[in-house]
């Protein structure tokens, strides 16, 4: 189910910066009010708005805080190029113009009453954050909820606290692994696939959701067929490049599919046969 | 107080092997200890031992000048360290220190590379389970390559 | 729409059309209608039937394109040029709002979403027809609107044409488009000239046709020039030597990504976008935000874009497809097939513009064939 906007869609609302906080060198996690006290954006975990920055340009960002919290909207954002760049240099008190929120989202009705398996690689975590925030606040209507995240580094790691807190939680397991492990890095070093021998899993019950890099999402995904996760168990969320994010410009074309409309998160049987094809 | 024979039978490694062959490995076996921070072999020693993992985390570690340890990866409860000892010239080609505590059965490679000799059936079933992990740390080695979170790639 | 009986056509004398334009000027439209300019069937805004370009027609072929003076006057008796009709419709760029920086935050100023203009087209060919329709099901017929091409679009009248003659590009026969127009116009002609004089058989198809109609001075259409009309245009039909087999042709194509066609096609593929700005359902666009040198005012642009650009497909890291061959691909694979299961129709009404005005003659339903036939045949 996906929510459509009330306003003019290719208009952007003003949104006001009220937190800035820095996740790792590259990576900061931006809070937005909006400026008319009206104007409240709901969203479903997965969905992404576009935002810009006046004068720089417009980019999807998914969002990444919890769902049911009108008032704010969250975003983690990772600094790539020009236009995150200025993303994340923004100050508290800045405005930024908000779409959306615009796509379809994670299926978290369908997993009511499975057990979530949420697979992570590097910025992926951040679409899925708001899964995971949901699971936990309706702890009841969940199995195991298992968070298997795979980072470059340690110090590339998103949330770190909240990760200890989740793995407080009941019927929780959280696993973290990097692909390079550094001096005082105690923990696992290897890519995610290889968090999955440690994690406990009921794959008859499972829903898995998976982001990151297209790669790592082929790969997670082999891995989660070996463990006997059914194809129509696992969601993925993927990405290309969108200009409008309401199927007008035709940037975002995967295969018959527009990622800004159809996706970004579908289920994997829909999308099996374009992810092996090289430059579709 | 579980008998060796019971802990060999139930790691994942040994998973379907024939109870004969079991018993065969019992008489290489034994337990073993190691402190957080030992080294439980070097690279460059002749590899005569294999260890199938219990307890506790022990980090692959790649030593290079002008840096310090570099760990490549962990492996925990359920794996198995070391394959050198199975494949000419028997040399470790890292370093694997435990990270954790780490409780292990080593397994004597002298003394299994003879029996596997004498008993190719026996042989065949260890050379089949090391030929899938090391397919499986292939695959994780090349995605781990591959630097899929880098920028700008 | 109302449908149309026989007994309802009429005949219009060719000289009558100025009165058409006149009629539709008095009634606030601007005619859009074909002149010649710099050598090619164009569409302008026009005042006079005199700006019409009686007598000539064009020779299209590969990569060719030519007008040709006629024996005749006939002023509708060539086929399609370079532009289709997007160009009005689905403007090429619009400025979709600007804003102005105020203290730390913005301001979305003058929200012009739609620009105002009231169109009458004249001389609109079914091919043209039926690609008007698919961008209808594309911008206003889904999920969001094209505010733009809404605006644009619910007011225009359309005064479509009968082809009476095709040109070796055409092909829109096999694609279920023309060469009639059965519907989705205010009024259709079909030209005839010879012996009962030069006229045009005149259909309405709506009631706004049927106002404009009865100010124009018009006859009883004798079952004579009903059956030369209906002749002409099946001679326009059975003429076109050009023909794509759409039999089952999505699978085809989502089948056949790897087929060796499209290196075939790739090595000749300049990817300079001519086909899709040619093309009438082309609808890529790019959104462009512009500031300028005071840095204080910016502006969101929309212009029209082409999948063949390289940068089409970039996510950070790089582009999706680089090569020339996965933007050939990309392009014929959307209007021949995922164009089908996005919009339930083929992208692709047959006009042939985009065989015409290749600068080095790819033929798509050449490139279709092959596919077709599962051989990779050599250049000729």
């Amino acid at each position: 189910m996906t929510l459509t906007t009330t306003t003019e869609p290719m208009v952007s609302q003003p949104y006001v910066v009220c937190g800035v906080a820095k996740e790792t060198p590259d990576t900061f996690t931006l809070t937005l009010e909006p400026e008319k006290e009206n104007d409240r954006s709901l969203f479903q975990p997965g969905q992404f708005s576009m935002l810009w920055v006046f004068g720089v340009g417009e980019l999807p960002i998914s969002i990444s805080g919890q769902a049911l919290q009108r008032d704010q909207l969250v975003y983690t954002v990772r600094s790539v190029g020009q236009a995150t760049h200025a993303l994340v240099s923004q100050k508290v008190g800045d405005g930024i113009g908000v779409r959306g929120p615009f796509g379809t989202g994670w299926p978290i009705e369908a997993a009511r009453g499975h057990d979530v398996i949420v697979v992570a690689g590097g910025i992926g975590l951040a679409p899925l954050r708001p899964v995971i925030y949901h699971v936990l606040l309706n702890r009841k209507q969940y199995g195991r909820l298992t968070v298997l995240y795979g980072s470059r580094s340690p110090r590339d790691l998103l949330y770190r606290r909240e990760l200890s807190s989740w793995a407080r939680q009941p019927d929780t397991q959280v696993l973290v692994t990097v692909d390079y492990g550094g001096l005082s890095w105690r923990g696992h070093v290897g890519v995610v696939t290889t968090l999955f021998k440690y994690a406990r899993l009921q794959p008859a019950r499972s829903i898995a959701m998976v982001c990151g890099p297209e790669i790592m999402m082929r790969f997670v995904t082999r891995e989660l067929e070996t463990h006997g996760l059914k194809r129509e168990d696992i969601y993925l969320s993927m990405e290309r490049n969108m200009k409008c994010a309401i199927g007008f410009c035709g940037h975002c074309q995967y295969g018959p599919y527009f990622i800004c409309r159809d996706g970004p998160v579908f289920p994997y049987e829909n999308i099996r046969t374009l992810l092996e094809k090289y430059e579709l | 107080m579980e008998t060796l024979e019971r802990i060999i039978a139930e790691h994942p490694f040994f998973t379907g092997l024939d109870r004969d062959f079991i018993a065969l490995l019992v008489g290489c076996a034994s337990n073993v200890h190691f402190k957080a921070g030992t080294y439980i072999l070097k690279e460059g020693d002749p590899a005569n031992t294999f260890y199938l993992i219990r307890g506790g985390r022990v980090a692959v570690e790649v030593v290079a000048p002008q840096h310090k340890p570099i760990i490549v990866s962990t492996l925990s409860v359920g794996e198995i360290l070391g394959w050198s000892w199975l494949l000419p010239p028997f040399q470790w080609k890292f370093h694997a220190r435990a990270a954790e505590d780490t409780r292990a059965i080593a397994l004597d490679g002298k003394c299994l590379r003879i029996k596997c000799e004498e008993n190719h059936d026996l042989g065949y079933e260890i050379l089949k389970r090391f030929a899938q992990i090391m397919e499986q740390r292939l695959d994780a080695t090349r995605l781990q390559l591959l630097d899929v979170y880098a920028v700008g790639r | 729409m109302i449908t149309v009986a026989e007994e309802q056509r009429r005949i219009l004398h060719a000289d009558e059309l100025q009165k058409l334009i006149e009629r539709l000027s008095c009634k606030g439209y601007e005619t859009i209608g074909p002149i010649v300019r710099d050598g090619a069937i164009v569409y302008e805004r026009i005042e006079s039937a005199a700006q019409l370009p009686a007598g000539w027609t064009d020779e299209q072929e590969r990569g060719c394109y030519r007008l040709k003076r006629r024996e005749d006057q006939a002023l509708f008796g060539y086929a399609a040029g370079p532009q289709s009709w997007k160009r009005y419709l689905h403007p090429a760029e619009v400025r979709l709002w600007s804003a102005e920086r105020r203290g730390g935050t913005f301001q979305i100023l003058n929200n012009e979403m739609r620009p105002k203009h009231r169109y009458a087209l004249l001389g609109v060919r079914p091919c043209d027809l039926a690609a008007i329709k698919i961008q209808d099901r594309v911008l206003i017929g889904d999920k969001y609107r094209d505010a733009i091409y809404e605006g644009l679009r619910q007011d225009v009248f359309i005064v479509a044409v009968q082809c009476t003659r095709s040109a070796a590009t055409c092909f829109c026969a096999s694609m279920g488009t023309g060469p009639r127009a059965q519907s989705g116009f205010d009024l259709a002609l079909t030209e005839l000239i010879g012996p009962g004089g030069h006229r045009f058989v005149v259909q309405t198809g709506s009631n706004r046709g049927v106002e404009v109609l009865a100010d124009l001075q018009t006859a009883p259409a004798a079952d004579a020039d009903l059956r030369e009309a209906e002749a002409a245009v099946e001679r326009a039909s059975v003429e076109q030597v050009r023909s794509i087999d759409t039999a089952g042709i999505k699978d085809l194509l989502y089948q056949n990504f790897d087929h060796p066609r499209w290196d075939n096609v790739a090595a000749r593929c300049l990817t300079c976008a001519n086909c899709t700005m040619v093309c009438p359902t082309c609808f890529c666009t790019a959104v462009e935000d512009v500031t300028y040198v005071s840095s204080d005012q910016a502006e969101r642009w929309r212009r029209w874009d082409s999948c063949f650009t390289l940068s089409f497909s970039y996510i950070h890291g790089g582009n999706v497809r680089t090569s020339g061959k996965a933007r050939y691909r990309q392009w014929m694979t959307h209007k021949l097939a995922s164009w089908i299961d996005q919009f339930g129709t083929s992208g692709c009404v047959g006009c042939g513009r985009c065989i015409a005005w290749c600068p080095v003659g790819i033929d798509i339903t050449e490139e279709a064939r092959a596919i077709r036939e599962g051989n990779d045949h050599g250049n000729t």
